[in-house]
């Protein structure tokens, strides 16, 4: 069985803990980011400042100029919506050392529903100056890139399910900021994917196969900085790209890829995401079904060129 | 330091405040000039600092969380020799390393790039929860204008310098009673300050933020208190100094013209 996403966040921080400056900051909701596993293991460093979001950013901010390394947690709503101002003008345009991590996003949050499913995080914090955006599409990866984020000396928004994804890498993999990488290679059209979209994609391509179609599948954790190089690599070999993400597609993944393919290799794209919609109640399963995130989406979008 | 010594500084202060607001033609006037002796207290007096090497890790830290009050606060970042004294003529200018509100990553001294108000605090309490986990007796000061304590992320921060026991922390208010669009209490209501301090469980100080004998034992003060933080409220007048300034909410953000420059210089000058 593999691992929530975010049981990998709470057990990842508490290796980290070896490290005297990590501070792990909380908005009362560690029990459901699983923040609070740092808190067992290390409660001098572990701040709960109850649910203020705004106030936790701004004294991770001034943690950070004071030669810490903090890690402000809660879902990706808060911390990138409620707390944006805090999150643009003090810690991005200072270039401040403070992690932000989001556990819960898209509408795979599921029943709590619309007010707690991030579906514009990703734009959001792309579009904010020095920030670096992380979307990690397994376990392994989600370990990966918390240390690499921890590892970088800036501003980072790292965007982690609440649920479970399909392994996607092996135990040897090597995550770093500002590369994606092939899963599959294929010349008939490239599947450009992040998060947990990715093992859907790798799915889609599976079944593409089986008619004739032949699918790239490229994963992208590293939204911002993006593999520009990559991308143009293979759009030039696939001459079709589909997008994927669980996020609206204005500001996204999707819009990322756009921007360099437009100026540098203009091929068609098609978008698999969120339509300019809220999220809503449900099950996750029935959620991505409902807002067309399926493997069987990603499909239809491969074969409508 | 000698308080004739520390007045002299500040009426300085008020003349290199003005030149740089004449010479930019933009910026904020009236909230610089209230806090002008809490700055010179600080800076001449208070702080542990090495304007040669301003980001030495044990210097004590000040957050400027009413950004656009920093023509008065580059004034004296200059005069302790963070930068060159020229440095000042260039306010807002592009290219400039004084920025239209203060800037860490371009301006020596400037330990929190501020603008967005309500924010300082919480950052104060960040640097001060630094100091005690690394068992450092650096302090952090915070200058937080009282329009601006309408935003609520101050009430939070409140509370949380009071549960981390941050009795590195000291708040000041610049308490000039006025914000943009007229008094504090006509706009929304922050009285009484003192009593809801106190309800947040923090050491209140009232003091005249004109009066460097208050200033000084204020401070002194906030540092003996042990195990909570301290907030100074230091009555100020906005616009303090310049006679047709006082009070008067219209000089917020407005310029003088050429004519009521002279008065103003004949006014500083003549004080010199
Ligand atoms: C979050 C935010 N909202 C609005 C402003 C615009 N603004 C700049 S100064 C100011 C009034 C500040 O009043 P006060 O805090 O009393 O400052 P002072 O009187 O000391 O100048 C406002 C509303 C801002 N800079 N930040
Ligand atoms: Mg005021």
């Amino acid at each position: 069985m593999p691992k929530a996403m975010r049981d990998v966040f709470g057990e990842t921080l508490c290796e980290l803990k070896e490290n005297p400056k990590i501070v792990v900051l909380d908005a009362d909701l560690g029990s459901a980011t699983r923040a609070l596993k740092f808190k067992d293991v290390c409660p001098e460093r572990f701040l709960d400042i109850g649910i203020a979001e705004q106030n936790m950013v701004g004294i991770a901010a001034g943690l950070s100029t004071c030669d810490m390394i903090p890690i402000a947690t809660t879902f990706s709503v808060f911390i990138t919506g409620r707390a944006f101002d805090q999150v643009r003008n003090t810690v991005a345009h200072g270039n401040l050392n403070v992690k932000l991590v989001g556990t819960h996003n898209g509408v795979c949050v599921g029943y709590d529903g619309a007010t707690h499913e991030a579906v514009e995080d990703i734009a959001l914090m792309r579009s904010v100056p020095n920030m670096v955006v992380l979307v990690p599409a397994d376990a392994k990866e989600t370990e990966m890139a918390i240390k690499a984020a921890i590892a970088y000396k800036g501003p980072v928004y790292l965007r982690i399910s609440r649920i479970a994804v399909p392994d996607i890498h092996g135990d040897d993999y090597k995550f770093c900021i500002g590369k994606g990488e092939v899963l599959r290679d294929g010349t008939d059209v490239a599947i450009i994917s992040t998060g947990i979209m990715t093992s859907r994609a790798i799915e889609a391509a599976e079944i593409l196969l089986k008619d004739g179609v032949h699918a790239s599948v490229v994963n992208i954790c590293s939204i911002k900085p993006i593999d520009r190089k990559l991308i143009v690599e293979v759009a030039k070999r696939t001459k079709r790209i589909v997008t994927v993400e669980e996020h609206t597609i204005i500001g996204g993944l999707g819009s990322a890829v756009s921007e360099i393919l437009s100026v540098e290799w203009p091929v068609p794209i098609r978008f698999v995401g969120i339509n300019d919609e809220f999220g809503t109640s449900g099950a996750p399963e029935v959620l991505l079904e409902k807002y067309k995130l399926t493997a069987k989406d990603i499909i239809r979008a491969v074969k409508s060129f | 330091m000698d308080i004739i010594e520390l007045k002299k500084i500040a009426k300085r202060i008020r003349l290199s405040t003005m030149q740089m607001l004449e010479k930019a033609g933009t910026g904020h006037p009236g909230g610089a000039l209230s806090m002008v002796e809490i700055l010179v207290t600080l800076y001449f007096e208070k702080m542990n600092i090495k304007p040669h090497e301003p980001n030495w890790k044990y210097r004590d830290r000040l957050i400027l969380s009413k950004g656009h009050g920093n023509p008065s606060y580059y004034a004296v970042l200059s005069e302790k020799g963070y930068f060159a004294k020229e440095k000042l003529s260039t306010l807002r200018q592009y290219g400039s390393i004084l920025q239209g509100h203060p800037d860490m990553n371009t301006t020596p001294g400037v330990d929190m790039s501020t603008g967005s108000l309500g924010q300082g605090l919480s950052i104060g309490c960040g640097m001060a929860i630094a100091a005690h986990m690394q068992h450092e007796k650096f302090r952090v000061y915070v200058i937080v204008g009282d329009g601006e304590l309408d935003e609520g992320q101050n009430w939070e921060a409140l509370m949380s310098a009071v549960k981390y026991k941050l009795d590195n922390l000291t708040l000041i208010v610049d308490y000039n009673k006025l914000q943009i669009n007229g008094s504090n209490e006509d706009v929304m209501g922050i009285a009484p300050l003192d009593k809801k301090f106190a309800a947040f469980n923090w050491n209140v100080i009232r003091i005249n933020g004109h009066d460097f004998r208050d200033i000084r034992n204020a401070l002194e003060m906030a540092c003996s208190t042990s195990g909570r933080p301290t907030v100074i409220i230091a009555d100020t007048i906005k616009g303090k100094g310049i006679s047709f300034m006082e009070n008067n909410p219209i000089w917020h953000g407005k310029i003088p013209d050429r004519v009521q420059f002279e008065k103003i210089f004949r006014e500083l000058e003549g004080d010199i």
